[in-house]
């Protein structure tokens, strides 16, 4: 079930570095939401913290709110583990696990949770792979190791492995960033393909990409070098890229900024 | 005619490449040969060694004898016999010691890696993990002897041996699973992490699979490095010409405590022994390294 994400002035710390300043937004259900902004202005980081990984990094602290459908995912009595399990991940490089086959890099998360059926994992492993359009090109090496793969088709393996898991959302930190233009092109389709199930929140550097794929957008910027990151607005994609209502959103997507 | 054009022209603009200076050559072909003499100064020793141990010690161990026979009931000047009793020692001792030093020394490096961070604790064990890597066998023998043997009052023996052992092994374990272990990327336990999977299950089903081939060459190369230590069983092992079972009672032999025993024989039966007992030992070491290598490519994560 795909869910909604409140942020409430959130405020991040890496040690006393203050990196992120008072960001609150919301992302409804079943959309996608992208991040933009110039290196370092913060964005990768709100996105790990939106299931807890920001706090894996030494000295990482997290101020402020962050409901899922209403839940605080950073009260003291929720297990980090079972948000994670909730809200999925994809990384910027694609990260198979260098042990394990195809088939089952994508059922890691069942596997390793306990779950020994094997014809329910087999099951889960082809409906993921379908998901993420990769079957038909692995459907006859499940076997082999998931390294051997292409950089697209270990992203794409990587988003296999996230919706394995089914999550109510999807983050993902510059998914494309690593890949070719036709790969791109797979994930983006992909993109809008999974919205119909997931709530996605996007992390891009390019902004034709978060044109192409968001539904709604959010600028990131920050005032200047040791500064905190801020969020400067968020709004449909349309009105972001048509008309925003700040100056700096408007230099920056017409690159006269960054 | 045209060429004189040409060169005319070439005076105008003098060309962007030359050829390689005289005094660069020079410098190259001194680099080269030192390179060179390097290498040769290493290799010779290694396979003088290597051809006299084999030269000497071959025909010795080629006799069937020699694997399934011990000294019991040889006069030390009497020829044939065989050291199947010191092999078991050696590879017990090594064992039992393995045994003992595999967990305590994986464990320390995942909490090291895994855990420790930059806590105090962490550096207090890494330095001391380092002290340990320095320490020579004898001295770890003579502790173990202290403390074993004197305080606790048991007798030497060939447990007294693996202990000895363990506290030189350690510190390698430590220090190769570290290595390992840090090499592993941060995105593979991030990547786990996200899936939902606890900490400690990322360790021990991501983390240390990835890891595992190298830990297992690490430890496999530590066995045959303790294997051939003579310090721990000259001092706390008494040498017995039979075989004995028992690892926690009565003396028992080894291939070096044979070694060193059969030095104060002066006869050619003794002489036999010493180089047999030598290539034995190597051959152990060459199994063990063998070995090493046949698992790690075995379990190293593939591509294909």
């Amino acid at each position: 079930m795909a869910k909604r994400i409140d942020v409430k002035d959130l405020n991040l710390y890496y040690g006393k570095f203050h990196a992120v300043d008072g960001v609150s937004l919301a992302v409804p259900p079943k959309n996608v939401t992208a991040f933009i902004g110039p290196s370092g202005c913060g964005k990768s980081t709100v996105l790990r913290s939106l299931n807890r990984m920001h706090e894996v990094a030494t000295g990482a602290r997290v101020e402020g709110k962050v409901l899922l459908d209403g839940e605080d995912i950073y009260a003291s009595t929720v297990d980090p583990v079972q948000v994670r399990r909730t809200i999925g991940m994809v990384f910027q490089r694609p990260n198979p696990f260098p042990t394990m086959s195809i088939r089952d890099n994508v059922v890691a998360g069942l596997k390793l949770a306990g779950e020994r059926n094997k014809k329910k994992l087999d099951e889960v492993a082809e409906r993921s792979l379908r998901g993420a359009n990769l079957w038909n090109e692995v459907k006859d090496r499940l076997d082999r190791p998931g390294g051997g793969l292409s950089g697209g088709q270990q992203q794409r393996l990587c988003i296999a492995r996230a919706i394995a898991v089914q999550p109510d959302v999807l983050l993902m930190d510059e998914p494309c960033s690593a890949l070719d233009p036709i790969s791109t092109l797979a994930i983006e389709d992909l993109i809008t393909e999974l919205k119909k199930e997931y709530t996605i929140v996007i992390v891009t550097h390019n902004m034709q990409q978060a044109a192409r794929v968001s539904d709604q957008t959010a600028f990131f910027n920050l005032l200047g070098v040791g500064q905190p990151g801020r969020l400067i607005e968020v709004d449909d994609t349309e009105k972001i890229f048509s008309n925003p209502s700040q100056k700096a959103t408007e230099d920056y997507i017409s690159g006269r900024f960054g | 005619m045209t060429t004189e054009t040409a060169d005319l022209n070439r005076l105008a603009t003098p060309p962007t490449f030359q050829s390689v200076s005289t005094g660069r050559k020079i410098k190259n072909g001194i680099a080269t040969g030192l390179v060179w003499l390097a290498f040769a100064v290493a290799i010779v020793p290694l396979v003088w060694v290597l051809y006299t141990v084999v030269q000497r010690g071959l025909p010795v161990v080629l006799d069937p004898d020699w694997w399934q026979k011990s000294l019991s009931g040889l006069l030390s000047r009497q020829q044939g016999g065989g050291v199947y009793h010191a092999i078991y020692g050696t590879l017990v001792q090594g064992i039992v010691c393995g045994l003992l030093s595999v967990p305590i020394g994986l464990f320390v490096a995942i909490y090291l890696v895994e855990y420790g961070g930059r806590s105090k604790l962490s550096r207090a064990t890494t330095f001391m993990v380092d002290i340990l890597t320095g320490v020579p066998s004898i001295v770890a023998a003579l502790f173990v002897y202290t403390l074993w043997i004197t305080t606790f009052g048991f007798g030497r023996s060939g447990f007294a041996v693996s202990l000895a052992l363990v506290l030189l092994m350690v510190p390698v374990i430590v220090r190769t699973t570290e290595e390992m272990l840090k090499i592993v990327p941060d995105e593979l336990r991030e990547a786990s992490y996200a899936l939902g999977i606890p900490k400690w299950k990322t360790i021990v089903k991501i983390v240390i699979p990835t890891a595992l081939s190298g830990i297992l060459t690490g430890v496999m190369l530590a066995l045959a490095r303790v294997m051939g230590e003579t310090a721990p069983v000259l001092v706390l092992a008494a040498y017995a010409p039979f075989i004995n079972y028992n690892l926690f009672d009565g003396p028992m032999a080894s291939l070096p405590l044979l070694m060193a025993t059969e030095r104060n024989n002066p006869t050619q039966a003794g002489f036999e022994r010493i180089w047999g007992a030598a290539i034995t030992l190597v051959l152990i070491i060459t199994l063990f390294n063998l070995l090493a290598t046949v698992i790690s490519r075995w379990l190293a994560p593939k591509t294909k």
